[in-house]
């Protein structure tokens, strides 16, 4: 059985661990983005960055001030028991996790500009919900900063367009977003569905491992001409210069309405924070994205 | 690309001699302000009143810090800075009506803060995005808080820095912009780029 209890336990962890402790696979993508990089400037940023990465983990701190908008992804099994509560243990454990790791209040009523001072509030954190086969659970924390967000975009574009429309509206966002994301950036990248499907995509994108190529043959191809097209825009690290802009490009897709083409770029800084853990039956937790010792 | 080390409260003089691309280590006092603590200094210069602090010498720095409350005061868990580019609204007169020296962010600031910049004597150091742990390893005291009804992110930090950088200077008093500069490169850029995807 999978308790309330347990739920909370783990999304406090697992929050503390998103904003403490980057995957591995995105420290290796920016320890190669280092040796890479030639621009002086831009060398220097990523040294910087490389080094509060590790005096992050070292100290258990969150590596940034803003430890973004919670943003939970949830497969429930479709076996597992009192999954009417597991809401109520999410929105606990951020409550919990902002005293205790700690996040920064990042939640404001957009009208009155208060801040509720926990994380949580109307929709937020906000819990994205897939029913899968099986008697597990399994928990996705994808703390989302702002500063990428705002230059995140949606592009209607013409199905006449197609797939060249996609690739100048990627290049436009990547040199418009310019310093503001903090590059290197990670782009999720989705065409098709509907306005709302495609962003939905293209943040979900986020969650793919940066040392993994798409298994489809196509976009993976797709994705390293976007991620050369970015890279020779010469912004760089922190905007600053150099051959470094994004880190990696993750596209996804769905089919379309005749008359729509619909292209989501979702921006993610070069914290591309998250963490996932998969909770069994007899209470067994396994964390997916860290190494963690497992403690009964 | 010159190292300097710089306290506050630094003179006009001084900020002069700096140049786009040299690299900043700053010890002193620096001062947290964001959107709305911006607009509220503008407010309270407008109607006469002083600051919680004198502002003349000093820096600004663009960050919501992420700060803990302790048995013996606050502590800075971390502190990146935030888009500057948010600021451009309020920075040229903030600059005119405060004498700051120094505006530490990230992203670059546009053309009228730039100008203001150039005018008064102000440098703009962009600091590494979201290193908020290595920054705030050289804040060595919280002085204060002030404006707390703005919530943590927005109100005034007033902290105390060693050797808090690098801040690379990339908006000199000269009118030299290092962003704008990238960004001319990169929008130059974007014809080769359609040219080689075969958009054109």
């Amino acid at each position: 059985m999978v308790t309330e209890k347990a739920v909370e336990n783990v999304t406090v962890k697992l929050l503390q661990l998103a904003v403490t402790e980057l995957p591995q696979d995105v420290k290796e993508a920016l320890r190669r983005a280092y040796r890479g990089e030639e621009n002086k400037v831009g060398k220097s940023q990523l040294k910087a960055i490389l080094d509060n990465v590790e005096l992050a983990e070292k100290t258990v701190a969150p590596m940034c001030q803003d430890t973004g908008v919670v943003i939970f992804y949830v497969k429930a099994g479709s076996q597992v028991s009192g999954l009417d509560r597991v809401e109520g243990a999410l929105r606990k454990a951020t409550v919990r996790a902002t005293g205790e790791v700690p996040l920064r209040p990042n939640a404001v009523d957009p009208f009155t500009q208060k801040n509720t001072g926990n994380n949580t509030g109307r929709h937020i954190p906000y819990i994205h919900w897939k029913v899968v086969p099986g008697d597990t659970l399994e928990i996705t924390v994808l703390p989302k900063g702002g500063g990428s967000e705002n230059v995140s975009a949606l592009g209607m574009l013409s199905p006449n367009q197609g797939i060249r429309g996609l690739k100048k509206f990627v290049v436009d966002t990547v040199i418009n977003a310019g310093a503001k994301p903090c590059p290197p950036t990670v782009l999720g990248v989705a065409v098709g569905g509907g306005a709302d499907i495609a962003m939905e995509l293209a943040k979900e994108a986020l969650l793919k491992p940066l040392n993994q190529p798409n298994p489809n043959p196509e976009l993976a191809k797709l994705e390293q001409e976007l991620r050369e097209a970015a890279n020779s825009t010469g912004i760089g690290p922190m905007g600053l210069g150099g051959k470094t802009t994004v880190l990696d490009v993750k596209v996804d897709y769905a089919h379309r309405h005749p008359a729509s083409y619909p292209v989501a770029v979702v921006v993610q800084c070069w914290a591309a924070r998250r963490a996932s853990a998969r909770i069994h039956s007899d209470g067994k937790v396994e964390y997916l994205t860290h190494k963690v010792a497992w403690k009964g | 690309m010159t190292i300097h080390k710089l306290s506050t409260p630094i003179s006009e003089e001084t900020v002069r001699k700096l140049e786009v691309n040299d690299t900043i280590y700053l010890s002193g006092t620096i001062v947290t302000l964001r959107d709305a603590a911006h607009r509220r200094a503008l407010e309270l210069h407008k109607e006469g009143k002083q600051l919680p602090i004198n502002l003349d010498g000093l820096a600004v720095f663009h960050c919501g810090p992420l700060v803990k409350k302790e048995d013996d005061g606050w502590r800075v868990v971390a502190a990146g800075p935030t888009t500057s580019a948010r600021m451009d609204l309020f920075e040229g007169e903030f600059i005119k009506n405060f004498k700051v020296r120094i505006v530490i962010g990230k992203g670059g600031m546009g053309k009228k803060t730039v100008d203001a910049m150039k005018k008064y004597g102000t440098v703009y150091g962009a600091l590494t995005g979201g290193a908020g742990v290595l920054a705030a390893k050289a804040i060595k005291q919280v002085k204060g808080m002030e404006w707390s009804d703005l919530g943590m992110p927005e109100a005034m930090w007033i902290l105390e820095v060693e050797d808090f950088g690098p801040l690379t200077v990339a908006i000199d008093a000269h009118g030299n912009n290092l962003f704008e500069t990238i960004q001319t490169k990169a929008d130059a850029e974007k014809q080769k780029i359609y040219r080689k995807l075969d958009l054109k």
